[in-house]
């Protein structure tokens, strides 16, 4: 087992709601500091597998690991709590919608995790925020309250507040595609910037140039299962499959 | 004999001290109303079933019987069993428990309204449920119902007048006690409807006064 290749790791993904299966044994594998993006219809099940990996929808079958240990292992359940709650700290996770918590400013919606769950006093606490929002380009909006933010504003504090955990990994939940075009541009450069400091990172995106241009590898999902994988410029020039032609083309017409 | 105010500064004091019992007993309602309130509701949504069942009787009592009742109950039924409260304690044990169940309903429609996605949010950087909840849900929850509580908060002053009947000396009973010693019902009872609704006009303030604070935190 070397760390490299296994750092994050989805073996036989499996989920069924019901008798729709929407994961259909999807395995995968992201290396340390590795940018994969995920592109699909709406449906293909790619939002799914991304929220599998910090287990908000858990499996039906199948493992998730990070770094050698597995999120979604078995054990009784007062204990997979405490187990999935020091998972989750190393998995940061950012919305479509945000999701920032209304009644902090951006400093607190920052700065709670760390000082809750790391027993940070209220100046180590606030200090690291700091940090984290002048990293997003925020720092002048520290008190502010999300409904004083535009959507990229709140998008990159909630980005702020994922990278305050120090997580391991980044997942991103397509995170620009609530945004107005004019502040989408923002959020990317702040991902942009992640990347080139080697944070691993799992992108559900709509944004066929944003993944060309930051990640290694996109995986292109149909129907719950990877039908195409492959470095950006081969994917998006040469697709070998029918459906991820078909996909790519109707993608671009949308686009015009 | 027709209207005559000029008895009436001769028995303020009396008055005066009896609006503090008011406002002392509605206050302390109040505030176990309020934190009781928020108790009952995460009980009643996330406690286990043996839990949830003699709460739910413990509400059905306190929403489906008199206030009256219930304050006897308190202040002369339970002294049967060896529990002796003083009236002013059984009275806000009694007005405090009655509106924390009409305020728990507040908050468990409250909190079953806030977002999936910030349960979610507060998941993902690791945060436990319980401590979710606490920092997260329920003051999103609460916030979003600090109208409807105000006026429960305003309809428990104005049942704070029930505690007469258990003896304590609060501003009904106050004028009631006046008016046995003057004969003066009408003055007397004028007064206190006037202390009440000045009482209910500082309430109103101090409600907006919150209202205005958590505006923008909303």
């Amino acid at each position: 087992m070397t760390a490299k290749t296994d750092f994050v790791q989805i073996r036989h993904a499996q989920k069924s709601f019901g008798k729709l299966e929407v994961l259909k044994d999807i395995s995968l594998t992201v290396e340390r500091g590795q940018i994969v993006a995920i592109i699909g219809p709406s449906g293909s099940g790619k939002s799914t597998l991304l929220r599998a990996i910090n287990d908000l929808d858990p499996l039906s079958g199948g493992e998730v690991w990070l770094d050698g240990v597995q999120v979604n292992k078995t054990l009784p359940h007062r204990q997979y709590e405490k187990h999935i709650n020091e998972m989750r700290q190393q998995i940061g996770m950012v919305f479509q919608h945000f999701n920032l918590f209304p009644h902090m400013t951006a400093l607190e919606n920052v700065s709670m995790a760390p000082q809750m769950l790391k027993g940070l006093s209220d100046e180590a606490a606030a200090k690291l925020a700091e940090e984290q929002l002048d990293h997003v380009g925020m720092l002048e909006k520290v008190d502010a309250y999300p409904s004083q933010l535009s959507g990229g504003q709140k998008q990159r504090v909630a980005i702020a507040r994922a990278l305050a955990m120090s997580p391991k990994l980044m997942l991103f939940d397509e995170a620009t595609s609530a945004l107005d075009p004019e502040l989408v541009d923002e959020v990317n450069a702040v991902m942009k910037k992640l990347a080139q400091e080697h944070m691993t990172m799992i992108i559900v995106t709509h944004e066929m140039d944003f993944a060309a241009s930051v990640c290694d590898r996109v995986l292109f999902m149909d129907k719950g299962v990877v039908v195409e994988e492959g470095p950006p410029e081969v994917l998006f020039k040469n697709p070998t499959q029918q459906r991820t032609r078909d996909f790519l083309r109707k993608h671009l017409e949308g686009a015009k | 004999m027709g209207l005559d105010f000029s008895i009436i500064p001769d028995h303020l004091d009396v008055i005066l001290l009896g609006c503090l019992w008011t406002i002392g007993i509605t206050v302390a309602a109040a505030i176990l109303s309020f934190f009781g309130g928020i108790i009952f509701a995460v009980m009643a949504l996330y406690a286990p079933w043996f839990v949830r069942l003699p709460f739910r009787v413990v509400e059905w009592v306190f929403m489906g019987t008199p206030l009256l009742l219930q304050l006897f109950l308190i202040y002369f039924g339970l002294v049967q069993i060896g529990i002796d409260l003083p009236a002013f304690v059984a009275g806000v044990i009694g007005l405090g428990l009655h509106f924390a169940v009409y305020n728990s309903e507040l908050i468990q429609t409250a909190i079953l309204a806030v977002d999936k996605g910030q349960m979610e949010a507060a998941r993902t950087v690791g945060l436990s449920r319980g401590q979710a909840l606490r920092k997260v849900v329920i003051p999103q929850a609460v916030r979003a119902v600090i109208p409807p509580i105000g006026n429960n908060m305003i309809a428990l002053l104005k049942d704070s007048a029930l505690v007469s009947v258990i003896g304590v000396s609060e501003l009904t009973l106050s004028a009631q006690r006046v008016i046995g010693s003057t004969y003066r019902p009408l003055e007397f009872y004028l007064l206190a409807a006037a202390f009440y609704y000045v009482i209910n006009l500082c309430m109103e303030w101090v409600q907006r006064k919150i209202e205005r604070h958590i505006a923008l935190s909303r």
